[in-house]
């Protein structure tokens, strides 16, 4: 482990690798964890079966590739694909849980990822996938940093989507609906806005993004049935860093969280990338808990 | 369940404990592991449903005394039986630890922020261990052998979950008629009043959840032993069985009551042991789906449902029972 840290020291250009691999994935992070923020925000629901929806759409993908289909062309399919199983979930599960104490919808969740997780490894295999786009590497500062074209592609695709969304979200009327929502249920109710639907617009869409992010995932690194929650607790962590509806905050926590896995992972060994994602979790919460505490408040 | 026929029900149970694994033979390992579910069940139920603070997390406790047995058993170097023993208990006392020293951290989180915290625990434990070498690593550790033909092995750990499930049973079923389940119980009802009113709830939420975590110490280091085999992921951090199992048992059965955890870890341990088999790998399909089904329709559980259905015989009226 120090000899890692020493290693870096020796060599800086392995920090600019480490940050720039970070920092790829990170948008990614963001993109589905600005899902989240959304559903929660909108519905308050915690969507613990988010990080299934990205690996669905990554199997999703990768079907397509099965069938001799460019995974490009994944990116829309899963998008479409998941907005119907979003917003079928929503009327199944959901809506019944939405209005209730918020374990119940967690547990609920909970239970969905489990389900979908184990669809996926019934039709899957528990092997990991992933997508060939037939995009070369990029070589810079003389050989000593390179970047995966695929990567650096998924990384523009997260920030495309994620820029299309907000538009979306600004500009058409069902967007609007939602943002009001958000902000009062009750009024918009009042104001003719059916919000039974566009509470499943919004988890539909917060598919949507998942799938497509998914999609991203199998071409530039790889799905398997059972990381989904890694991604569920990373969307989880970015939300609590960045608060609700902070588009910014989401980003910087994103690609930081991106950045501060790729170096643990190196620091640390791969095999405890894992771990520290989730510790990382609970030593933010802590953090966030004591700050509050002193306010005599708490996280809830 | 009334409490005039609560001691009938009891000796029932304590009967069918008794004569079960010599009546059926053949099911003894089941037997075994119906008592280990009901007391993951009855200490889930400790902080989920008598305190209001849902953990996703009490796996940690049970994969860290299933390992803190077998190490103990490996390195030293003791007779099988004394082994054993000390090993459960190094295990139970390393899980009450573990559970104070997290809980003064995460326990001040109300809902579900203490949910998610406990799950990224949990979860991060089963990581650990699988890079850890001294603990064997990915390919997990091997107890001892227990010396005796498996039958024998399996009449022992019949009687040794028996065991433990009635000590944990009764220890519960005593605290319960304590004050201090009052103030759990107040803590879960309206926490800042507990508080207002001079409660010290960090710390009654700290002991409820190390009580669990003790138990479920010593089930971890007797099941490993059981089992045979101590992997990192599949049984000791096993959060999508073990870890979901006691959530959902507790639910099923009714929460925040005494033998509604039982009822439940009963009715679910049969209906798995007679579907699961005929499911060829769907089984873990077929579980979301009663999670969900169970979350969705029937948060209340059995014993909640029979006492909104049944108020006068459960000294309560309507408004008494039990939130969902």
């Amino acid at each position: 482990m120090a000899a890692n840290v020493a290693l870096l020291g020796e060599a800086p250009f392995l920090i600019l690798q480490l940050l720039l691999d970070g920092v790829m994935i990170g948008a990614i992070f963001a993109v589905a964890a600005y899902g989240m923020a959304l559903v929660w925000g909108v519905m308050n629901v915690i969507n613990v079966v988010q990080g299934e929806l990205v690996m669905l759409g990554g199997f999703i993908a990768y079907q397509l590739t099965l069938w001799g289909v460019s995974p490009l062309w994944g990116i829309p399919v899963a998008a479409i694909v998941l907005y119907v199983i979003g917003t079928g979930l929503y009327y199944g599960v959901i809506r019944r849980v939405a209005d209730r104490d918020m374990f119940i919808s967690l547990l609920a969740t909970f239970g969905l990822s489990i389900l979908l997780q184990q669809l996926m490894n019934q039709i899957w295999g528990g092997d990991v996938r992933t997508a060939q786009s037939g995009l070369g590497t990029w070589f810079l500062l003389d050989y000593t940093v390179t970047v995966s074209q695929m990567k650096a592609a998924a990384c523009g695709g997260a920030i495309a989507i994620g820029a299309v969304l907000i538009l979306f979200l600004k500009k058409s009327r069902i967007g609007q609906a939602i943002r009001a929502t958000a902000q009062n249920p009750r009024a918009a109710r009042i104001l003719g806005i059916d919000t039974n639907r566009v509470f499943a617009a919004t988890y539909g869409i917060n598919a949507a993004l998942c799938g497509a992010a998914g999609a991203l995932v199998v071409m530039a690194y790889s799905v398997h049935p059972y990381i989904g929650l890694p991604y569920t607790v990373r969307s989880f962590m970015i939300v609590i860093v960045a608060g609700l509806g902070n588009l910014p905050g989401v980003i910087v926590a994103g690609l930081g969280l991106g950045a501060a896995e790729n170096f643990a992972g190196f620091i640390l060994g791969v095999q405890y990338q894992v771990a520290f994602v989730f510790i990382l979790l609970v030593v933010i919460l802590v953090i966030r808990s004591s700050l509050l505490q002193r306010r005599r408040q708490f996280l809830k | 369940m009334t409490l005039r026929r609560q001691p009938l029900l009891m000796l029932g149970v304590a009967a069918l404990g008794v004569a079960l694994p010599l009546v059926v033979p053949d099911y003894r390992a089941q037997i075994a592991m119906l008592w280990a579910l009901i007391i993951m069940a009855q200490t889930w139920d400790i902080t989920g449903g008598q305190t209001g603070y849902n953990s996703f997390g009490n796996i940690l406790f049970f994969g860290v005394g299933m390992y803190a047995s077998v190490v103990v058993q490996r390195d030293v170097g003791l007779d099988y039986f004394p082994g054993l023993v000390l090993g459960m208990a190094v295990g139970a006392g390393i899980a009450a630890a573990l559970a104070v020293l997290l809980g003064s951290m995460i326990l001040r989180m109300r809902g579900h922020y203490f949910a998610i915290a406990t799950l990224g625990l949990g979860i991060a434990a089963g990581e650990i261990a699988g890079g850890w070498d001294y603990v064997g690593a990915g390919s997990g550790l091997s107890p001892p052998l227990f010396p005796a033909p498996p039958a024998t092995a399996n009449l022992f750990f019949a009687y040794l979950f028996f065991g433990l499930a009635a000590l944990v049973f009764a220890a519960l079923a005593l605290l319960y008629r304590t004050r201090f389940a009052l103030a759990l119980n107040a803590i879960r009802d309206n926490e800042d009043k507990a508080e207002a009113m001079g409660l010290h709830t960090n710390l009654y939420k700290i002991t409820a959840w190390a009580v669990a975590a003790f138990f479920l110490g010593l089930v971890g280091g007797a099941m490993g032993n059981m089992l045979g085999f101590v992997d990192p992921r599949d049984t000791a951090f096993a959060g999508a069985t073990f870890g979901v199992w006691m959530v959902l048992m507790a639910i099923l059965g009714g929460k925040g009551t005494l033998w509604g955890p039982v009822l439940g870890a009963t009715i679910f341990h049969i209906t798995q042991e007679l579907l699961w088999t005929h499911l060829l790998g769907w089984q873990r399909v077929a579980l979301g789906v009663i999670i969900v089904g169970i979350v969705v329709f029937f948060p209340q559980g059995i014993l909640g449902w029979a006492r909104t259905r049944w108020p006068a015989r459960h000294g309560t009226n309507e408004r008494g029972s039990e939130r969902a």
